[in-house]
């Protein structure tokens, strides 16, 4: 570095408030990427794996109830069983048989 | 037949079997842009100081009519040289055989330069270009790696092990580097991953190249799992020299001392950090105004980009240096961060390298996914690493050091040996602002201007508790130094502590928040 001096006063910084402090700094791809915070919502069931919807025992608008099997999703060579967490209605599907679906992909709302 | 005829069937044995995969495969290799096997033993190690064993090793897998293939050397090179003189225990993979596949043989071949490195106390360095498991072989070739795992987790902390992806590196075989101290990488050449783009787009239907999955830059961007990232294969192997001359052997030993130097002139060190808290600048250019010859060979340069870890030489010994970056982040700790200083400690503190530790932070990063990503489980990482170390431990604090962030970065409190702070130094449990809000709350609230009040409790707590004083009062900070005698300071307690006892409770080994 020709000047180590000058090389600090680089422009376009962004800032970054702590503690009520507000610093001038670069971010991050990382920082800026970070994935907003989404709570959970228990009346829609995500996919716990990427996998294949095998079979869907289910339709929408159906009553199921807790621990009915709605569907399978073969992930890592397991057919795993999906099953209602509560009694409820169906209210959507959102898959169908022979999807390919990553992890925390909706599979299945309720009313 | 005459000894004569005999050194000449040998010749023609060595030339057949260094030809590794033969001249069409070496062709393919080259088309690559990667060199072969041999060809990086002999551009890495000083010259004519190769020495190669079990060149004439031969596998013995029977089965899917492996027993009529013939694979030289079975797909490895290993021997001994030099790197500026240090000796050094040295394996290269040949894609040109099989693709560099893992059999038995090849493993028992690797395992054996192992276990050289670990009996005469030097450095290993392996280059990995491997398509993986030999799947001929089966469960043998399992059994390899795991040999070679047990041996790199043995080794660790004894010899310096150094890993060079030249190809790629994938499924098990990636965790023989992730156990090593230091992972090198060429962009467009080396790729590591668990599981393939192939696999990956089975199950998930997501397409991704290699290079995006697991190439160099990512592996030195956002994984963490590399250390150095060049260009090409030459620059990568100058990097790993230039290594090699800042660790010592073996854990018994000093790193080999350089001649001693002055920084360079054009580093001032007093006109680098800005006196306004708030303001960023490099803190690298801090380091390289108190190295010898303004020197630093950084480490993970481009990952966890708010803490700076690197080494550097003081009076021609080596020094660990641990930096947080107001230039990025505003040099907070999170977990990335916590993880790469912390590695880096262990690293120093195994080879008896002094740790220089630069304060300047805002404590840590706040925020939903820092804490769901586990920043009290990394950040404890830090903690544990310094309070280990037995290392002479240094520490100066040049601007910001609040709350935990101040505990942290080598403090009094986990046992640095010297803690000095420049008059610009802060040291409190918070920022001058967050702490007037919660100190003065119920003032600023009711009165009549509450934006003036605040801002003349912000000030008051300023004046009384943002500098270096109130801590050297208690004894946590040494001394207050002014910036030019940083250097002088610091190698007055490196010199000190050349004999540091440091008595630590017998025990089988801690049980660190990995």
């Amino acid at each position: 570095m020709d000047n180590p001096q000058e090389a600090s006063k680089k422009p376009r910084m962004k800032s970054l408030v702590i503690d009520g402090s507000k610093y001038k700094t670069n971010l991050t791809t990382k920082f800026e990427n970070r994935v907003k915070y989404e709570a959970p919502n228990p009346k829609q069931m995500k996919a716990f794996i990427p996998g294949t919807v095998a079979k869907i025992f289910v339709t929408e608008g159906q009553k199921v109830k807790a621990g009915a099997r709605l569907l399978i999703l073969e992930a890592m060579k397991m057919k795993n069983r999906i099953e209602a967490p509560f009694s409820g209605k169906i209210l959507k599907i959102h898959v169908k048989e022979g999807d390919i679906i990553p992890k925390n992909h909706l599979i299945i709302e309720f009313e | 037949m005459s000894l004569k005829a005999k050194i000449k069937e040998l010749q023609k044995r060595r030339e057949e079997v260094i030809l590794g995969g033969g001249e069409a495969a070496i062709e393919k290799q080259v088309k690559m842009g990667k060199m072969t096997a041999r060809e990086r033993i002999i551009s890495l190690l000083d010259p004519e100081s190769f020495q190669e064993y079990d060149l004439f090793a031969a596998h013995e897998a029977r089965d899917f009519d492996m027993d009529k293939k013939t694979l030289h050397g079975d797909g490895v090179i290993i021997g001994t040289g030099r790197i500026f003189g240090a000796p050094i225990c040295i394996y290269a993979q040949d894609f040109t055989v099989a693709g560099g596949s893992l059999g038995l043989m090849h493993a028992r071949k690797i395992t054996k330069i192992m276990d050289h490195a670990m009996k005469m106390r030097v450095p290993l360095i392996g280059i990995n270009d491997s398509g993986g498991a030999r799947v001929q072989e089966g469960v043998n070739s399992l059994a390899g790696y795991g040999e070679i795992f047990w041996r790199n987790t043995l080794a660790s902390g004894v010899i310096p092990q150094i890993s060079v992806i030249l190809g790629p590196c994938a499924g098990g075989a990636v965790y023989s580097p992730a156990l090593t101290d230091f992972v090198f990488v060429v962009d467009n050449i080396s790729k590591m991953f668990i599981t393939g783009p192939e696999v990956i787009k089975t199950v998930l239907g997501e397409e991704i190249s290699m290079e995006e999955l697991g190439g160099a830059r990512v592996h030195c961007e956002v994984t963490g799992n590399a250390h150095f990232f060049a260009e090409s294969e030459a620059e990568c192997f100058d990097q790993i020299k230039k290594l090699v001359t800042y660790i010592p052997w073996n854990n018994t030993q000093k790193a080999k001392p350089f001649p001693a130097k002055k920084p360079k002139r054009e580093y001032k060190i007093d006109s680098i950090v800005p006196g306004d808290p708030k303001q960023p600048y490099d803190v690298r250019n801090v380091i390289k105004s108190i190295t010898d010859n303004s020197e630093f060979f950084e480490v993970q340069e481009l990952w966890a980009k708010n803490i700076v870890i690197g080494f550097g030489r003081m009076d021609g010994e080596t020094v660990g240096f641990i930096a947080n970056q107001p230039l990025v982040l505003a040099g907070v700790l999170d977990v990335d961060s916590s993880d790469k200083a912390a590695r880096f400690i262990r690293f120093c503190n195994a080879f008896s390298i002094p740790i220089v530790t630069l304060v300047d932070l805002p404590g840590y990063l706040p925020g939903i996914d820092q804490e769901h990503a586990g920043v009290i489980r990394h950040g404890a990482k830090l903690l544990y690493a310094y309070s280990e170390a037995t290392v002479p431990k240094i520490t100066v604090i040049l601007r910001k050091a609040y709350g935990g962030g101040y505990i942290a970065m080598n403090s009094r409190h986990l046992r640095a040996d010297f803690v000095f702070a420049w008059p610009s130094a802060e040291i409190a449990v918070m920022g001058p602002e967050g702490a007037a809000n919660i100190i003065f709350r119920k003032e600023i609230m009711t009165a009549e201007d509450p934006e003036k009040m605040r801002q003349i409790k912000i000030k008051e707590y300023k004046d009384k508790f943002a500098n270096p004083y109130v801590a050297a009062s208690k004894g946590y900070v040494d001394a207050v130094i002014e910036p030019t005698e940083t250097r002088k300071v610091i190698l007055h307690s490196i010199e000190i502590s050349a004999n540091k006892v440091a008595d630590r409770p017998m025990k089988k080994h801690g049980i660190p928040p990995f």
